[in-house]
């Protein structure tokens, strides 16, 4: 039997989780399958517990972050957000991400600290719009259709962020 | 992960990068994106009175092989249909890039581009004959 990652940390299947619940019960697995409580256990039992913390840790990193949280709820419903033969978006959406994309481009060329200090805040704010639009299409209205779409939206702001992040610490 | 030559080549001196007058009417624009990578690619064409392309500009953000997919598609544009631009498959332009199998999406996303810019064209024509 094998759970997914919301059973193994006795977490409702929603999106909008309580994350202490999810930090609580994930410490506590990790300590429940640390190496050291497993020195004189049988070789069987050690591959067990590493194979637990191993899963543990990947179903914590996808559950504490929205974008992966909300990817692998549509999993769970049958839906692959990041198909690759889809590619369109809404025009509006894909032309926000260009001028993102070029002020990303010309503040690292410039050097210009404070306008990626300021995209990275743009961007936060974005995504922490979007999870409040996730927590509903998901939990409320169960419109998995849109909630793709959403995610989709998500997953390409967490990517801008990345690389906001890799730029200012590149001028660091 | 090593890059080919040829996609090499386009990424380092990428042809035809910038932009086009999107209220022309003679100009389509496509643009699409890929959430697996935060590709995002814009690709315009101009179309001249027989249907010829005269010329194709790209602005991708992504990663090399979308940079390399989408400049090769600006040089195989020029001079052709749109009939015939939207008949060209991304199995084309991976091959002539020799993309490896994890960077095929780059591909498709060039390909989508392209079926995005025609029927963007034909969309501003029909209005034009609807006039």
């Amino acid at each position: 039997m094998s759970l997914n990652y919301y059973q193994l940390f006795d977490l409702p299947p929603i999106f909008n989780i309580a994350l202490a619940t999810l930090e609580t019960n994930y410490r506590k697995i990790q300590s429940e399958a640390h190496p050291d409580r497993f020195v004189t256990a049988s070789s069987a039992d050690k591959l067990k517990s590493m194979q637990l913390a191993t899963l543990a840790n990947e179903a914590y990193q996808t559950l504490k972050n929205p974008a992966n949280r909300a990817q692998y709820l549509l999993t769970l419903n049958g839906i692959n957000a990041t198909n690759e033969s889809n590619t369109s978006m809404p025009a509006d959406f894909l032309m926000q991400q260009m001028e993102w994309r070029e002020t990303l481009e010309d503040a690292s060329m410039a050097s210009d600290i404070l306008t990626l200090q300021a995209l990275y805040d743009e961007m936060l704010a974005a995504a922490k719009g979007l999870a409040a639009d996730l927590a509903q299409l998901f939990d409320e209205k169960k419109d998995y259709t849109n909630a793709c779409e959403t995610t989709r939206k998500l997953i390409f702001i967490d990517k801008v962020c990345a690389d906001i992040q890799q730029a200012i610490e590149h001028l660091d | 992960m090593a890059y080919s030559d040829k996609v090499l080549d386009h990424y380092e001196n990428p042809r035809n990068v910038g932009t086009l007058d999107k209220n022309d009417p003679n100009v389509g624009t496509g643009m699409v994106g890929a959430p697996a990578c935060g590709d995002v690619m814009k690709l315009m064409i101009k179309v001249n009175d027989d249907g010829i392309i005269e010329d194709a500009k790209f602005k991708t953000y992504g990663c090399g092989s979308a940079i390399a997919s989408s400049s090769l598609v600006t040089e195989w544009l020029k001079g052709k249909t749109i009939d015939e631009a939207y008949a060209i498959k991304n199995s084309a332009i991976a091959e002539e890039l020799a993309l490896p199998p994890v960077k095929i999406h780059c591909s498709v996303l060039a390909e989508d581009a392209i079926k995005a810019a025609v029927a963007d064209i034909k969309a501003k024509q029909a209005a034009k004959e609807a006039a």
